[in-house]
């Protein structure tokens, strides 16, 4: 079993997902029920060769690739499908496979408009292989394919199950990351050349560049691209004006996905490739990237005060949340990486479950306009307070996950890496804990309008306005749970992506002296 | 004086240069069966139209036979007549491409000529000639065999291009696509004279060896008309004018065979005489093609975001396509070049992308020609909501269209990877500059791929008419041939045959 785990256990977990595919391109779309079975069956198998390997992994051993498979692949181009977990794809990886079925149970009898369970559920389990090879990769080739290939499901996503804008902001979903992506691959070329590189290998393209005459400013731009194929995926601001549309326009299945894993691969981008492999340069771009992350934070929280709709704020919170993460990352510490693996874990999970509420208010309410909500813990009580607990756990309440992503990374930026600017980062700190209390404003806000007070006449009486029902809690409950887990033991997460955070960590402390 | 001349050629005994017939197989098959087609043609005459399309798709198959047998040879170069005519691998990997299109071109053909009453024995001896051309032109190492291929591929194609001779549209076609053909050849002619005047060679090789690096101004007229010569071929801009009317007008099959197999017939001779016989003037070769390359693929795919038709914004398309198949070649001098066998990674990268660009395109087309058979319109919003009544041909539209964008793992982004390796092999600042104009390029030329998706699946049903699509049996093959190619090769299928 440890044998074939060892080989192929990575390999199995990303790509069952595409039999259920095969199988269900086959089925005719009127048998339904069997389709959603199939689809949730093979979501729990790749969840199932994700547990093996979870409990098999060598957890004290984090900082190495493990069940690391390594076979040649397009050789002209010395490309190789090679994959292998650490810890800092690890939470990650566990965050997919336990969105993607909860999403896929949640869909029993969430089928958004114009239905068509086959082609929608075929979408969502290409996007889970997309996502789950996303965080394997370890071939920038591969890495890059695996990048793409979750735009196509999630474009189709928006575009065709989406909100009436969904035509719009499909398009701009699609062509802001294509326009990213391509940079990264110029980039992800050139430093292969420069490097005169065997192989696509991250960790071997990264020691190349240690030892190499590369100019430092051939490594900026090299940085730069990176920057532009991961900062939009963040998305970082300026580049964020994609995700509000996406995230409104897409149906609650695409907004929670999009929200608990999507934005990470741009965040897990950067600690995976671009701060490894050009370590020189991340130090020039980093206080670049804490500003644009601390302006994010405020423009993230001053967006979600302007915004009626309720979806709209929840997206430019995630402008918001997405920035702590971001500054964590730029103080290059292992203390700021520790805390955006954490907040990104965080993030998945608190923005997934206000996303998943949303979509309940709207399908109920038919309308997410905030000015006619209200009463919500009248007629839907327990709804209610799942949206009264989630909102306390995105402003950082201490003893949910949410404190523990941002409370640390504003922490990290007391002390940023050797090289960088101390007084500057300081004040990106002092900058990003002032977002928290906006983010408490806007949070309570929309809690208060949309939870409190009393129903509008329109709604008083609307016999559509149940509580949850059985596969809302069955999709739920595990969020909810390990909110509040997370909350408790953060050290769960934290002893796993300590040792390889520290590895990058101390790569920076190095490069000073 | 005569009398003179005459005597040296009676004295001079004629001795037929050796004939590696294994190698010429490919090429006298064709021919064979082409003449095959014609004298059947002429004793039954109408009777033979039946069986005419499968007969003439039979040929392209018997001649892909020897390509297979001269690729398991051991022999990996010939060389005949002197090195003029040399078969290697990559005019074997050519052979290939261009058999098969020819085949899938008979499919896609088939109904289409039999439903509109056209005088279809003809077409197909033509699209026989036509590929003889290209046959030809793969191993073509001579400004005169190559000469005569680009005439052998044109002249066929300028008589179908006016196929449907009753309608204006196709008249103009054929009319426009000659003059601008001949035209183009007449400058070509001029370059290579000239080339001839400076070297006194006809061979590639012998090019090659007489020229040396210091730029004379001749010299750099001669590679200037030659160069823009291949332009008109392959449509760069702003050599392309022709290229839509023509597309649009033509019958749609024979569009696909231009888009595809002509384009890249100019490919193949734009490579072996920048390869072959100028490697030592990428100075002069480099940045014209590096200004034709950028602004090839931009203008192209510009004007193709305008486009409502689907066939000219396919030819837009192949337009800026022909851009990103360029730009290696502004980079050519990376290589190791001037050898009999054209090889490297610049001729590698090309072949590669055209491999997968052929069977994406040609993939498209018979989309095209398949709702064309239910809608009778080529316009973009007839496509609304086929997805509702057509949701296979979708599916195999979105494909193609995906490859077309270069969107991975789906076909043509690998093709599309290594012309950007290749570019980016040179180091250079210029090699990097036109990267980056190339990946601004794969994103705009996104949307307009995009805006057909968008039609197909998200907008409602176009003039309320959800009859299905009704597709004859040729046409699914070639469907089923060319998505099974794109997708293929989008996982790295053709990546080995296509390394020179």
């Amino acid at each position: 079993m440890t044998e074939f785990l060892d080989t192929w256990g990575i390999t199995a977990m990303v790509f069952v997902p595409l039999l259920g595919v095969a199988l269900m391109m086959a089925m005719p779309k009127t048998m339904e029920p069997a389709i959603k079975g199939v689809a949730l069956a093979t979501s729990l198998a790749s969840a199932f060769f994700g547990v093996l390997l979870l409990t098999n992994f060598n957890y004290d051993d984090s900082a190495s690739m493990q069940f690391v498979q390594d076979v040649s692949w397009i050789e002209i181009i010395n490309t190789r499908y090679n994959v292998g977990i650490d810890g800092i794809s690890l939470p990650l990886i566990a965050l997919t496979l336990l969105v993607t079925p909860l999403v896929i149970i949640y869909s029993w009898n969430h089928i958004p408009k114009p239905g068509n369970a086959k082609a929608f559920l075929i979408l969502m389990l290409i996007l889970h292989t997309g996502m789950l090879g996303t965080f394997v990769a370890k071939d920038l080739i591969l890495f890059f394919v695996f990048f793409e290939v979750v735009l196509l499901p999630m474009y189709f996503m928006i575009g065709v199950w989406g909100g009436p804008q969904r035509l719009y902001a499909s398009i701009k979903f699609f062509l802001y990351t294509l326009f990213g992506s391509a940079l990264m691959l110029v980039s992800f070329l050139a430093l292969y050349w420069l490097t005169g590189s065997e192989s696509f290998d991250i960790v071997k393209l990264g020691e190349l560049v240690s030892t190499s005459d590369i100019t430092h400013g051939t490594q900026v731009l090299l940085f730069g691209g990176m920057f532009m194929g991961f900062g939009i995926k963040v998305p970082m601001f300026p580049f964020h004006t994609w995700l509000p549309d996406a995230h409104t326009q897409a149906p609650t299945q695409g907004s929670v996905i999009l929200a608990a894993v999507l934005l990470k691969l741009g965040t897990y981008g950067f600690i995976r490739i671009a701060l490894p492999t050009l370590p020189e340069a991340a130090v020039t771009w980093a206080p670049w990237i804490g500003l644009l992350a601390v302006i994010g934070i405020i423009y993230g929280a001053l967006g979600c005060l302007a915004q009626t709709d309720m979806k709209r704020l929840i997206a430019f919170s995630s402008v918001a949340h997405m920035g702590y993460v971001m500054l964590g990352i730029s103080t290059l510490t292992d203390f700021g990486i520790n805390a955006a693996i954490f907040g990104m874990v965080a993030h998945g999970l608190i923005t997934g479950m206000l996303f998943f509420i949303a979509g309940s208010v709207k399908e109920r309410y038919h309308t997410l306009e905030i000015k006619r909500l209200g009463g919500l813990l009248l007629q839907a009580p327990r709804m209610g307070w799942i949206l009264g607990f989630a909102t306390m756990a995105s402003l950082g309440l201490p003893g949910l996950a949410g404190f523990w992503g941002e409370f640390p990374a504003i922490l990290s930026a007391y002390n940023p890496a050797p090289g960088l600017s101390t007084g500057l980062f300081r004040g990106y700190m002092v900058v990003a804990a002032l977002g928290t209390v906006l983010a408490a404003g806007y949070l309570l806000w929309l809690l208060q309008r949309t939870a409190f007070g009393k129903p509008s006449e329109e709604f008083a009486d609307d016999p559509e306005i149940v509580d949850a029902v059985l596969s809302e809690w069955i999709a739920w409950v595990p969020f909810l749970i390990l909110i509040v887990v997370l909350g408790f033991f953060p050290g769960l997460i934290f002893d796993i992506t300590d040792a390889p955070s520290t590895a990058i960590g101390d790569m920076f402390k190095v490069l000073d002296k | 004086m005569i009398d003179a001349s005459l005597a040296l050629v009676a004295e001079s005994e004629f001795v037929r240069p050796a004939i590696d017939w294994h190698a010429a197989a490919p090429e006298l098959i064709l021919l064979a069966w082409g003449a095959l087609v014609t004298v059947i043609d002429l004793i039954w005459l109408e009777r033979s139209r039946r069986f005419m399309p499968s007969l003439a798709g039979l040929g392209f198959l018997a001649a892909l036979v020897p390509v297979v047998t001269l690729w398991a040879s051991d022999d990996s170069v010939r060389t005949m007549f002197d090195g003029a005519y040399v078969v290697d691998k990559y005019s074997l990997v050519l052979k290939a491409l261009f058999l098969v299109t020819g085949y899938i071109i008979v499919l896609i053909s088939t109904n289409y000529m039999a439903d509109g009453d056209y005088y279809d024995s003809e077409y197909y001896q033509l699209i026989a000639a036509s590929v003889l051309g290209m046959l030809v032109m793969t191993s073509a190492r001579d400004l005169i065999s190559i000469f005569v291929a680009i005439e052998l591929v044109s002249i066929p194609a300028y008589l179908m291009a006016a196929w449907r001779k009753r309608d204006l549209k196709s008249n103009e076609a054929g009319l426009k696509y000659m003059l601008m053909g001949v035209f183009a050849s007449g400058i070509l002619l001029y370059g290579m004279s000239l080339l001839y005047g400076v070297t006194g060679e006809t061979k590639l090789t012998g090019i090659a060896e007489q020229l040396n690096s210091d730029g004379r101004p001749l010299l750099s007229l001669a590679v200037i008309f030659t160069v823009i010569g291949f332009g008109f071929k392959v449509s760069a801009v702003p050599f392309h004018t022709w290229a839509p009317d023509t597309y649009e007008g033509a019958p749609t099959p024979l569009t696909a065979f231009l888009a595809v197999a002509s384009k890249a017939a100019g490919f193949v001779a734009l490579l072996s005489v920048v390869l072959v016989a100028l490697p030592k003037q990428s100075d002069v070769v480099e940045p014209l093609l590096w200004i034709l390359a950028a602004v090839t693929m931009t203008v192209g795919n510009l004007l193709a975001m305008r486009q409502t038709n689907i066939v000219r914004m396919l030819a837009y398309s192949g337009v800026a396509q022909a851009g990103y198949m360029l730009a290696p070649l502004a980079v050519y001098s990376i290589g190791e070049l001037n050898s009999v066998a054209i090889g490297g990674s610049v001729a590698s990268s090309i072949v590669s992308y055209l491999l997968i660009y052929a069977a994406t395109n040609l993939g498209a087309f018979a989309v095209v020609i398949a709702v064309a058979r239910k809608t009778r319109s080529g316009e973009i919003v007839s496509y609304g909501g086929l997805f509702k009544y057509a949701p296979g041909l979708t599916v195999l539209m979105t494909i193609f269209l995906i490859s077309f964008a270069g969107v991975p793992p789906v076909g043509a982004w690998l093709g599309k990877l290594q012309l950007f390796l290749t570019v980016l092999e040179s180091q250079t600042v210029a090699g990097v500059v036109l990267a980056v104009i190339m990946a601004i390029n794969s994103v705009l030329a996104a949307y307009y791929y995009f805006f057909i998706a968008k039609q197909m699946w998200f907008m409602p049903v176009a003039n309320q008419d959800s009859a299905p699509v009704v597709i004859p049996a040729p046409l699914k093959l070639a469907l089923l041939l060319t998505v099974a190619l794109t997708l293929a090769g989008g996982l790295g299928a053709f990546t080995g045959i296509a390394n020179l």
